[in-house]
């Protein structure tokens, strides 16, 4: 702070720190920081005495040491002989899993009723209304809850698909729909499937190049191709093709019931489902006010003219509103997609293992080690969040009005 | 100066909170009632009644322990608790002791830092299934889906035992024995696994129990019994000793009824003089009344009488003996002397 171009530059006095502006702001920071450093000093010390007093240390040894339990869902190699660290992991896989599952439902979910919410239909726009209401002003844990219950009590059970009057799959009895969760077929990947693989990935890069070829052709002309027709055969005929030439490559393992429960395929359980449905559902009624109020922050003489230029209400509002709302809504979107990772946490309490059901449940309680394994979980959340947040930041930059 | 006052309130509440953790015993009389962790809720063992009471076994042993120091069963106030939140509530001093049909472990007692005071019930794990899916043994169960309670020695006994027997099974891990018992009857597992008593509890409150089978395997040792917190023998002592001198009542053929007459000075043998506090200051030793035992065995009589009272043969769990009859009658209940 410069007082030299002052004629009489008083002498700093100490009252000064509480009653000249200028100083205020300091002395109450640095009185919070102390307060605050304190407050962690204190549950700090706490936590190490009352440890010491039941004679607890900290050690994060039991990483490594064998688990000793199942877990039911594992995209990785598991099983009772693999250590805690694994076990961890699992879970945070399967945290990951339903995050993004439910986020991308969420959000599917979130903007058709949120723009149906402004449709003129009244039938429609109430409906939405009722949606919107009812399902944010439920707690999260009952409709996970309820989803489950829906799940085991209405369902089929496996049984029904044995015996005399046995009920059929789905799709050529391929898909079984039971109260123990969906059983789906697999693709079973054999010799000479990368080709088709290949090819496959190949005829993508192709129709988004065609897509972006023919879109700077119609602004230089004004001449419009038929885009979706041509890239839905560049995409299909090669692979196709391919396909049989290498004689089928890739089939489907179909699930089949033997013994106890349906054998081979992929198995979406129960708690699985329950929990998606039941975040997404919930998350994507908050969503749809976000997606409202974004449209609504739209001047309504931007969809006039959108009119006045010829174009129909559904090229109105994917060309000219959504692209101008999502400035709007990406920010509070970015807290809604941290909500659903947070409020996935609530898997255990329909038995899928999660983070917090392996880490922070059973290896917590076989361990013992309550303290390190809430460390550890603490700071997998907020990694979690971070990344979440910093990538839909990331994507909130590139949809940003550009200043030119 | 503000600082100081601080450092000083949060040094004194450090202390007091590491403080909680020393002597139980003066903890509980200052309180005026004991602090008791049990199931969320398993028929026979502890359960609410039509009224709001808890009652079942597990309940009137720690009712017992209350009369022991308060003379009085209903200076007791209870926590359920499930089998993840137990240990946390016990060691954060949020109860005194649980009776939760907890297994004796060697890495509970030593790495979790409790004290086991011995076992009210001798256990083991067993697996229970519907009749009509035509199992008859454990070793069919290749391939089920199995129920079992999350944070429990169960999960890990069923993670040796399937492994053992190199079978293949899918958990679905639930919190509490009603949210297991509602996936079972839904049959969204075929198989439901816990101590065997706790089968039998549940089975009895089923609509159909007939049409439910207990498998023979019994794939475990479950020593169930309370236990308290490191470190804090005075109080641990007094919760083992209660369990003792029910045991010991049964032995001696005190019961509920007839305590009261065998507590005078016309009874012959010294060991029932000693246990009632007519002879000797044992009551002192433990800093309890010199007739603690006589008011923990009025609570709900002797370990025989609270047995079949809550899950013997004549109730609708129907458990036998078995294990838990007393040492001289082929079982291994058997409390040291006392002396």
């Amino acid at each position: 702070m410069s007082t030299t171009g002052q004629p009489h530059a008083e002498p700093f006095r100490v009252s000064q720190l509480l009653y000249d502006t200028r100083y205020r702001s300091y002395t109450i920071q640095i009185f919070a920081l102390a307060v605050i450093m304190l407050a962690f000093a204190w549950a700090i010390d706490n936590a190490v005495r009352n440890l010491e007093a039941l004679g607890k240390d900290i050690d994060f040894g039991f990483i490594f040491e064998t688990s000793a339990y199942d877990i039911n869902q594992h995209l990785l190699e598991y099983d009772s002989t693999s250590t805690h660290g694994r076990a961890a992991l699992v879970g945070i896989i399967n945290t990951i899993l339903v995050a993004i599952m439910g986020c991308i439902t969420a959000t599917a979910i979130g903007v058709l009723a949120g723009i149906l919410r402004l449709s003129r239909n009244w039938i429609v726009a109430r409906l939405m209304t009722v949606y919107i209401e009812t399902v944010r002003n439920i707690p999260v844990l009952i409709w996970i809850l309820f989803t489950v219950a829906i799940v085991n009590e209405v369902l089929p059970g496996v049984r029904s698909f044995r015996g005399e009057d046995a009920l059929t799959g789905l799709f050529f009895d391929s898909v079984f729909i039971t109260n123990r969760g969906f059983y789906i077929p697999a693709p079973v990947f054999e010799a000479g499937s990368a080709a088709v693989v290949a090819v496959l990935l190949l005829s993508i890069a192709a129709a988004w190049y065609f897509g972006r070829w023919a879109r700077a052709r119609q602004a230089a002309t004004g001449r419009i191709l038929p885009v979706f027709r041509v890239r839905l055969a560049i995409l299909v005929a090669p692979v196709l093709v391919a396909f049989f030439a290498l004689g089928s490559p890739i089939s489907l393992e179909i699930p089949a019931l033997r013994g106890f429960n349906f054998k081979g395929g992929i198995y979406m359980r129960d708690s699985l489902i329950g929990l998606w449905l039941a975040l997404s559902v919930y998350t994507g009624a908050f969503i749809a006010e976000i997606v409202r109020a974004g449209i609504l922050a739209i001047s309504k003489g931007q969809t006039e003219a959108a009119y006045a230029l010829g174009l129909r209400p559904g090229r109105t509002m994917s060309l000219v509103v959504l692209p101008q709302a999502l400035r709007v809504i990406v920010p509070p979107l970015i807290s809604q997609f941290l909500n659903l990772t947070k409020n996935s946490s609530l898997a255990i309490a329909v038995g899928y293992m999660d983070a917090t059901g392996t880490l922070g449940g059973i290896t917590l309680n076989q361990t013992g080690r309550e303290m390190e394994c809430i460390l550890l979980l603490m700071a997998f959340y907020l990694a979690a969040s971070l990344t979440i947040s910093a990538a839909m930041n990331a994507y909130n930059r590139s949809v940003r009005l550009k200043e030119r | 100066m503000r600082l100081k006052t601080t450092l000083v309130a949060a040094a004194a509440a450090a202390a007091f909170s590491v403080g909680a953790h020393g002597a139980t015993l003066d903890d509980v009389k200052a309180k005026g009632f004991i602090q008791c962790g049990v199931s969320t809720g398993l028929a026979g063992f502890a359960f609410t009644d039509s009224d709001g009471n808890w009652d079942g076994f597990d309940v009137v042993f720690c009712r017992a322990t209350a009369a022991a120091v308060f003379g009085d069963p209903n200076a007791i106030k209870f926590t359920p608790t499930t089998g993840k939140t137990r240990f946390t509530a016990l060691a954060s001093g949020e109860i005194d002791v649980l009776y939760r049909n907890t297994t004796w472990t060697l890495s509970r007692d030593v790495d979790l830092k409790f004290s086991f005071l011995g076992v009210n019930y001798y256990d083991g794990q067993g697996f229970m299934i519907r009749k009509d899916m035509g199992v008859m043994s454990a070793s069919e169960l290749d391939g089920a889906t199995v129920c079992i309670q999350t944070g429990t020695t169960t999960e890990l006994n069923l993670a040796d035992f399937f492994r053992a027997n190199n079978m293949s099974y899918e958990p679905v891990p639930i919190e509490t024995n009603a949210e297991a018992q509602q996936k079972y009857l839904a049959n969204a597992c075929d198989v439901y696994t816990t101590d065997a008593s706790g089968l039998a509890a549940t089975r009895a409150t089923f609509e159909d129990p007939d049409n439910h089978i207990i498998l023979p395997e019994i794939i475990s040792k479950e020593p169930l019994g309370p236990l308290v917190r490191h470190g804090d023998n005075a109080w641990g002592d007094i919760v083992r000793w209660v369990l003792n001198a029910l045991i010991i009542a049964e032995e001696k053929g005190i019961t509920a009824a007839n305590v009261d007459s065998m507590a005078s000075a016309d009874t012959k043998d010294p060991e029932i003089k000693r246990l009632l506090g007519v002879e000797g200051n044992y009551g002192e030793m433990l800093g309890l009344s010199a007739d603690w035992a006589v008011h923990a065995i009025k609570t709900g009589g002797n370990y025989g009488e609270i047995f079949e009272k809550h899950i013997g043969e004549n109730t609708a769990i129907g458990l036998a003996r078995g294990l838990n009859q007393l040492w001289t009658k082929g079982g291994i209940l058997y409390a040291p002397p006392f002396r």
